[in-house]
């Protein structure tokens, strides 16, 4: 029976645990927070079905309590050294011994803040998807003035393709994230103008076309294609952007009551740790760099060391798990060799 | 003919060639200078700013007291080579003057006073000359191999590049390293020969003499000294040697207040002309860290003046002036390089009648607040700024709060002068309709267009820093001391750029400890997002940026400070240490 090690505990690592386990492998799963599941906790509603974030989580649970896997809430890896082929994994007072360690550290919204033309944290009302999935949650939409946004605005690619911010890919889930939300939030609040400013919209999986349509056919939502420029306040402390409408070529102001940011994906914070602790190259991106991008994704540059999961590359739920099985098939066979 | 009838052609034709074309060059630049430069010149020439320059030329044209301070090996080549020759011809006049009892004997006899004197003399204080002219040849030479050695180790004479030479500068160059070399052999030889000079030339003329025929040398080597000397001087007018004469007049023309305006004129080739590439500024630019390295100043100042300046060079620059202060000769190579934007680039026909700015619009005030674009980008200054307004009490207007018409800096620095002119133009006339006494801006881009290029003699420009300290200063705004440290960064067009290196740490030091850093006031990094440059791409800026980001790291301090919207920005996104500007500093620690 061979052991292995899987960093982080959310949709990757508990699939890739569970898979593993299933070939009768010995599983333990480190997790900083205090629960697994990851972004999962945070989500309302996932696209493109609009299926329950908790009825996720409730089948990933249910999984992984089938299998003898141990899973170590609150921890975090301090340090990992390898000794021929056995990897020793240091968290807190206890050291495991791997053959295999799985990182699946997942990503962090890009921080909006660093876009400060954007105003978020500086003007009430500006928020992030993942604020406003609390929003979902919650029902509770209310502004800082104590009513309902009568018009919000959807910024799209926030950290993600922005040369300026040193991120220059594309984060390839917050299209449809925009979509769906401006949907959830149409059909709670039926009353508010919504408008999404885009400069493409990336509609790539099955049904993410059909969703795009219906947000506009029958949610009467808006596409602007064109960036925000800049976020300002009015005298009556709203919302104010400036931006471009580029396929008519005219300039545009709008003054709103909620603005929300679709922060890309991004994880250099993460990866540069956990990269460092386990000696594994990264891309400029600050993604986990894998070893061929066509047949070697998820095999890291030291021996022993795999990833899966959005840490090496964008993913949506449903790729994030058939990542996460495909790398365990391939996890498994590297433990057969040993 | 007898070779003492030719062999000093070479230097006599050379000499006359080089004043002739020196004394042309002068005349044209002073002609095409404009009719107030002129006038300028015409009432300085009777003043002190004459004699200051005689001083400045004495200073920086011969004892290169700069050179001395990027580096005193550096410093010591050039004043060795400088004023060392400057006084052999002085020094050599004077004795050949005493020989013959008369200033009136043919020039190049001072020049080759030993090959004609070979004879005892017994003029007044013969000994003394003939040592002090040895010991100059000695001084003189002691430059000549630091320059053999510099071309070889640039880096112990604190360069890290030097610059690239052309076909022609390799002319010069060689020529005016064998100048030296070849008279101390003519003078050796000499000494030799007829037994006389310094005990220490005698000797070697001696030591020569015991393995060789100094008699056939002789001619020869004087022959070579003249040819040396007039091959160096044909080739200077048209080699970096030019800069020796232009330098001189350089100094004299700016001393006399003669300015550089937003046009290309003769003063500008007084300019280039004056440039020595002597290669400092190559060092100070920080362009270097990307990789870029073909259009520092001292290369656009050699293609001015060859005319082959390309946009990719011309506007491959950040316009930070760290090559203005360290240039030792002071060329403006800012100014130089907008006026070649503004000289090459085709001029938008640009509308802004968008904007719709009417007179009838001002609000009557005491004082405009003039954000700026970059403010509105860095909405947590603006914030700040409008707080700091409110609670001064003071009566002001927003002026660009909605219609944003920028303040033309921007179009500046790209040579568009005349779309810049219009948005000028256009604020200039809002600003007088106001009535307002003083213009605060947040914005150090914005504040040096406002100082420079608007004409309103009546308004008082002032940076934000400057209105702030002023309202801390007369109690209208209280700060309290907190435990925080900061280094403050200088942003280049309110340092280099504006002299304002101070006032803002003035007020910072009300309410956060200062660390001290070595880059810093003159010697600021640039913070990599000037939108001066027109050519560099995000990762060479980024480049930029970390580099100076690391290096304030070094300091640990809690957070960096500027008082520049866009250094803000651009140090903001390069995530290594928080930046604040100094209105968001002052509003932190506001005891209200």
């Amino acid at each position: 029976m061979k052991n292995v090690v899987i960093v982080g505990g959310g949709i990757a690592g508990v699939e890739t645990a569970c898979a593993l386990a299933e070939c009768g492998n010995r599983v333990t799963i480190i997790e900083k927070s205090d629960k697994i599941g990851g972004k999962l906790n945070r989500w309302y509603c996932l696209f493109p079905d609009f299926k329950k974030a908790s009825d996720l989580k409730k089948y990933l649970e249910e999984k992984i309590s089938k299998f003898d896997i141990e899973i170590k809430l609150n921890s975090e890896v301090e340090k990992a050294e390898r000794n021929g082929n056995i990897w020793y994994v240091y968290t807190g007072n206890v050291r495991y011994a791997a053959d295999a360690v799985v990182l699946s550290t997942g990503y962090e919204l890009f921080d909006a803040t660093r876009k400060e033309e954007l105003g978020y944290k500086i003007y009430d009302n500006v928020i992030t998807q993942g604020d406003l999935e609390e929003k979902f949650k919650t029902g509770n939409f209310k502004t800082t003035f104590g009513e309902n946004p009568k018009r919000v605005a959807i910024v799209h690619c926030v950290g993600s393709r922005d040369e300026k911010c040193h991120n220059l890919y594309c984060s390839k889930v917050c299209c449809v994230t925009g979509v769906k939300q401006a949907i959830e939030l149409s059909k709670m609040l039926p009353e508010t103008q919504i408008f999404c400013y885009y400069m493409d919209l990336r509609m790539y999986d099955k049904h993410f076309e059909e969703l795009y349509r219906t947000a506009q056919e029958h949610h009467n939502i808006q596409f602007i294609r064109g960036r925000v420029s800049e976020v300002s306040q009015t005298p009556d402390n709203r919302l104010a952007i400036k931006t471009e409408d580029t396929l008519s070529g005219r300039p545009m102001k709008m003054k709103l009551d909620m603005l929300v940011l679709l922060a890309g994906i991004d994880t250099k914070k993460h990866n540069s740790k956990v990269a460092e602790i386990f000696g594994v190259e990264r891309e400029e991106s600050g993604f986990l760099k894998s070893k061929d991008f066509h047949i070697g994704a998820g095999i890291l540059s030291q021996q022993g060391v795999f990833a899966s999961g959005c840490c090496i590359s964008p993913m949506s739920i449903k790729e994030t798990i058939e990542n996460a099985r495909s790398s365990a098939l391939q996890i498994n066979q590297y433990l057969k060799t040993l | 003919m007898q070779f003492s009838d030719y062999f000093y052609y070479p230097f006599l034709l050379g000499s006359l060639y080089l004043f002739a074309v020196v004394a042309w060059r002068f005349v044209k630049w002073f002609a095409g200078l404009s009719k107030i430069d002129k006038i300028r010149v015409r009432k300085g020439l009777l003043t002190k700013k004459t004699w200051d320059s005689i001083v400045e030329s004495v200073r920086e044209g011969l004892l290169h007291f700069k050179m001395f301070r990027v580096n005193k090996l550096l410093g010591y080549m050039h004043m060795s080579l400088a004023f060392g020759w400057f006084l052999l011809i002085v020094v050599g006049h004077v004795e050949t003057s005493l020989y013959y009892h008369s200033s009136f004997f043919p020039f190049h006899h001072s020049i080759f006073f030993r090959y004609y004197v070979t004879e005892p003399t017994d003029y007044v204080g013969h000994v003394f000359f003939e040592y002090a002219m040895e010991f100059l040849l000695l001084f003189v030479l002691s430059g000549v191999m630091l320059a053999y050695f510099k071309r070889f180790r640039s880096k112990s004479f604190g360069m890290k590049k030097t610059t690239r030479m052309r076909y022609g500068d390799h002319i010069a160059l060689t020529a005016l390293w064998l100048i030296f070399p070849l008279r101390f052999f003519c003078e050796t030889f000499n000494a030799g020969i007829y037994g006389n000079g310094s005990p220490f030339f005698n000797g070697i003329g001696q030591f020569f003499a015991s393995f060789i025929n100094l008699e056939t040398f002789k001619n020869p080597l004087w022959f070579s000294y003249s040819l040396a000397l007039g091959v160096f001087f044909v080739a200077m007018p048209y080699t970096r040697y030019m800069h020796i004469p232009a330098e001189i007049n350089f100094i004299f023309l700016r001393n006399w207040g003669v300015k550089l305006k937003k046009r290309v004129n003769t003063y500008t080739m007084a300019e280039v002309y004056s440039c020595s590439r002597c290669g400092v500024c190559i060092d100070a630019c920080q362009l270097n860290h990307a990789g870029i390295k073909n259009s520092q100043s001292v290369y656009v100042l050699k293609n001015i003046r060859n005319k082959n300046l390309t946009d990719e060079v011309l506007f491959n620059c950040l316009l930070c002036g760290k090559c203005q202060e360290v240039c030792p000769v002071g060329i403006d190579v800012n100014d130089l390089r907008i006026t070649q934007r503004i000289e090459t680039t085709l001029q938008y026909n640009s509308s802004y009648d968008y904007l719709n700015l009417k007179e009838s619009e001002a609000k009557k005030t005491d004082i405009v607040y003039f954000a700026g674009c970059m403010t509105h980008l860095t909405p947590a200054i603006k914030q700040s700024m409008l707080k700091i307004l409110k609670l001064s009490g003071d009566n002001f207007w927003f002026m660009d709060e909605n219609k944003a018409p920028c303040c033309g800096r921007p179009l500046m620095l790209a040579g568009q002068f005349d779309a810049a002119q219009k948005l000028i133009d256009n604020n200039q006339k809002l600003i007088l309709a106001s009535g307002a006494k003083t213009l605060v801006v947040s914005c150090p881009i914005c504040y040096k267009v406002f100082k420079e290029d608007y004409m309103m003699p009546d308004v008082d420009v002032k940076m934000h820093t400057e209105y702030i300290l002023n309202l801390v200063e007369k109690g209208r705004l209280k700060l309290k001391q907190s435990t925080q440290t900061a280094v403050y960064h200088d942003p280049c067009e309110l340092g280099r750029g504006s002299g304002m290196y101070e006032l803002p740490r003035e007020l910072l030091k009300k309410s956060v400890t200062l660390k001290p850093m070595e880059n810093e006031r003159e010697k600021a990094y640039c913070c990599g997002g000037s939108l001066a440059n027109m050519k560099i791409s995000m990762d060479e800026r980024s480049v930029i940026s970390e580099q100076a980001m690391r290096e304030f790291s070094t300091y640990k301090p809690d957070f960096v400070v500027t008082s520049c919207p866009l250094c803000k920005k651009t140090f903001a996104k390069t995530d290594i240490l928080t930046v604040k500007d100094i209105a968001e500093v002052v509003v932190e620690n506001l005891e209200i």
